[in-house]
């Protein structure tokens, strides 16, 4: 492993020089809270945050994304015909994704790169973009990235790790993505190699902080019908309220709506994040609707995560344990408690061991 | 608080065991600091599971929409008033409810609390008047007055209005309390001014629905902006449905809404949505003498006509 030492001044340097190189994103305080955004001239990522409210997943995937547009005149030549937006990226880094983020796109790109279709509009903003990774030193209460694929030193989906030692960073480049971001900063100062055994400290120390876990290793194994059929899912989203939340500050959700919007006679077709809690989510022309009650749309989110997702990829459960969902929901729904139930359910006793989460 | 919680447990296990009802809609200790859980109970059991403190804030009004059968439910004084709203709304019978009333003193801000610290809040203490919030490396107690949900601090119905049973002894409701200075606030602003609040207010907004789906009032089978035939509103970030989602909504409130604060509550970015809200309670206090919730027998001003009513605007 060779770091790369980096103090406060040429860090300041560093990120001013890339900003001709590439559109740089990192943590910044508005309001109460942090949130990713476009850094400006002179702006720098804030990293006194231990993450940021939403994850950086819009960045690479907006909330509302224009596809296509299209003329509605008659005595125009492109008339009907769906216009594809230009849709070219430019370098993009961001800065201080935290591991579990950075785990989500790869996840995330199971979805929208594989070989029979090519999402080109998520593909091409993904492969612009250098991912500058964070390493937490100390976890929130919420935090279960250890028992969901990464750790807060974890480096799967990042370029470069960063780790912050009081007024000093140091800088771990994984790819050669990351290598190139690190030249166009101009950061070139080895680290000294005893530093390597500080840092695995620092890890280690990391690591005992995350308090809380799911355990998963069962849900492979599990029948799925007898998982959906389990008699838990009423009780546990009785106080669901079917907003949004959960599914829109998760790194790993990825559902959308196309709508088309019409003004005069031209228009845009565009995409959306929908949410598998909304009842239109389902809805279908008919009238009928397969998810009519909530339960059933709670059942539907916790069995993708941790059953069809587990099923179909066999690379772990759709959660990165960041822990968005469960500060955020409204209503204190934890996934933490229902993975533990799903993966300790009995169909033939029925019984949910639920370890307390 | 430890008193309220026996109670409850007490009275929720006797209306179910003597078959009074079939379920108690409560709360339960939450998984995180500050976010009880509703929470429904139906034996021996779950009803152990039922506690009261300072961060019962959401409304349980919400959770009676349409139910069949008998239900208890656990109500503070803006709960009471949304049940109350319910029954003259007929979206339930009161021979259908047990209602277990709290005499509240208040509900404390999560919003505000976690933004008062630089690192997470691991544990909130309530000890009645005082809370103790700590994490690593701090522990604060503060008087709970100052660390109340905006709309508690300024409540003028802390007991509950329509109940069979309360958990307690009635408490002292608050006097001059100047309910609506945030609103005269944004009433002296220039158009263009309250434009641009409005704007700021609603541009961390990501439509979640948090708010709609909390409010007891918001019951619509079929919402407007959930509509495709027409389709009323767009659905992306563009801001004028954003606004267009909760100025309507909030007009869809006027004349019902009891300022519980649930929508704000339960916001995941934090938006003070009662500044729409609070402003229409204003005029109908100001136009009509009218708090939403207070009485069985008196029609809303929205839904009923009075010679008296003001006509100023007819020309």
């Amino acid at each position: 492993m060779t770091l790369i030492k980096i103090d406060q001044q040429s860090w300041a340097a560093g990120i001013d020089k890339v900003k001709a190189d590439y559109r740089v994103f990192g943590p910044v305080k508005e309001k109460n809270d942090h949130e990713f955004k476009l850094l400006e001239q002179d702006q720098m990522p804030d990293f006194n945050c231990q993450n940021t409210r939403l994850s950086p997943k819009s960045i690479i995937y907006p909330q509302s994304q224009v596809m296509f547009t299209y003329n509605l005149d008659e005595n125009a030549e492109d008339c009907r015909i769906m216009k594809e937006v230009e849709n070219v990226t430019s370098p993009m880094a961001i800065i201080g994704v935290r591991p579990c983020d950075a785990l989500s796109f790869p996840i995330v790109r199971r979805n929208f790169d594989t070989p029979e279709y090519q999402d080109t509009y998520w593909i091409k903003a993904y492969e612009a973009t250098t991912f500058i990774g964070l390493a937490c030193n100390s976890a929130c209460g919420t935090c279960f990235c250890t028992s969901a694929g990464t750790g807060p030193f974890g480096e799967e989906g990042l370029d470069v790790l960063i780790i912050a030692d009081g007024d000093d960073l140091y800088a771990k480049s994984i790819t050669e993505k990351g290598n190139a971001f690190i030249q166009a900063a101009g950061w070139s100062v080895k680290a000294d190699t005893s530093l390597d055994i500080k840092v695995d400290k620092m890890k280690t120390a990391a690591e005992s902080s995350i308090c809380s876990s799911v355990s998963t290793d069962q849900l492979k194994d599990k029948t799925t019908l007898e998982l959906y059929d389990a008699p838990f899912w009423e009780q546990e989203a009785f106080s669901c309220i079917n907003c949004g939340t959960c599914t829109y500050v998760c790194p790993t959700c990825w559902c959308f709506d196309v709508q088309d919007e019409t003004h005069g006679k031209s228009g845009i077709r565009m995409r959306n994040w929908d949410s598998c809690m909304y009842p239109l989510f389902t809805y279908h022309a008919s009238g009928h609707n397969p998810r009519d009650v909530k339960y059933q749309r709670v059942r539907q989110r916790f069995m993708h995560k941790l059953k069809y997702y587990v099923d179909k990829y066999d690379k772990g459960i759709q959660c990165v344990g960041c822990g968005r969902c469960i500060r955020l929901c409204p209503v204190n729904i934890d996934i933490r408690k229902i993975c533990n139930k799903m993966n300790s359910f009995d169909a033939a006793t029925s019984v949910c061991d639920t370890p307390s989460s | 608080m430890t008193q309220y919680t026996d109670k409850i447990k007490e009275i929720a296990n006797r209306v179910l065991t003597e078959g009074k009802v079939e379920m108690v809609i409560g709360f339960r200790k939450g998984s995180v600091p500050m976010m009880n859980q509703p929470h429904l109970a139906t034996c021996a059991k779950s009803v152990d599971e039922l506690v009261w403190d300072s961060s019962c804030g959401l409304n349980l009004a919400n959770y009676i929409t349409d139910k069949k059968g008998s239900i208890g439910v656990i109500a503070k004084g803006c709960d009471s008033r949304n049940i109350v709203t319910h029954i003259i709304e007929n979206k339930i019978k009161r021979d259908q409810l047990y209602i277990i009333g709290v005499p509240c003193n208040g509900m404390i801000d999560h919003h505000k609390i976690n933004a008062m610290f630089d690192t997470e809040v691991q544990n909130v203490e309530d000890s009645g008047d005082s809370i103790t919030i700590s994490g690593s490396g701090f522990s604060e107690t503060m008087s709970k007055q100052e660390l109340l949900a905006e709309n508690c601090a300024v409540c003028t119905h802390r007991n509950p209005v329509e109940y069979d049973e309360l958990v307690g002894d009635l408490v002292e409701e608050q006097k001059d309390v100047d309910q609506y200075a945030s609103v005269t606030k944004v009433e002296s602003l220039s158009a263009d001014d309250k434009f641009n609040y409005f704007e700021d207010l609603l541009s961390p907004c990501i439509r979640c629905y948090a708010c709609r789906n909390a409010c007891p009032l918001c019951y619509c089978p079929t919402c407007f902006v959930d509509e495709s035939t027409p389709q009323w509103v767009g659905k992306s970030q563009d801001p004028t449905d954003v606004k267009t989602f909760h100025l309507l909504r909030a007009y869809h409130c006027a004349g019902r809404c009891t300022d519980c604060g649930a929508c704000e509550r339960v916001c995941p970015m934090g938006i003070k949505i009662r500044e729409f809200t609070k402003k229409l309670n204003k005029d109908c206090q100001d136009l009509y003498g009218w708090e939403a919730g207070l009485s069985l027998d008196e029609r809303p001003p929205l839904d009923s006509f009075r010679t008296d009513d003001p006509d100023e605007f007819i020309k």
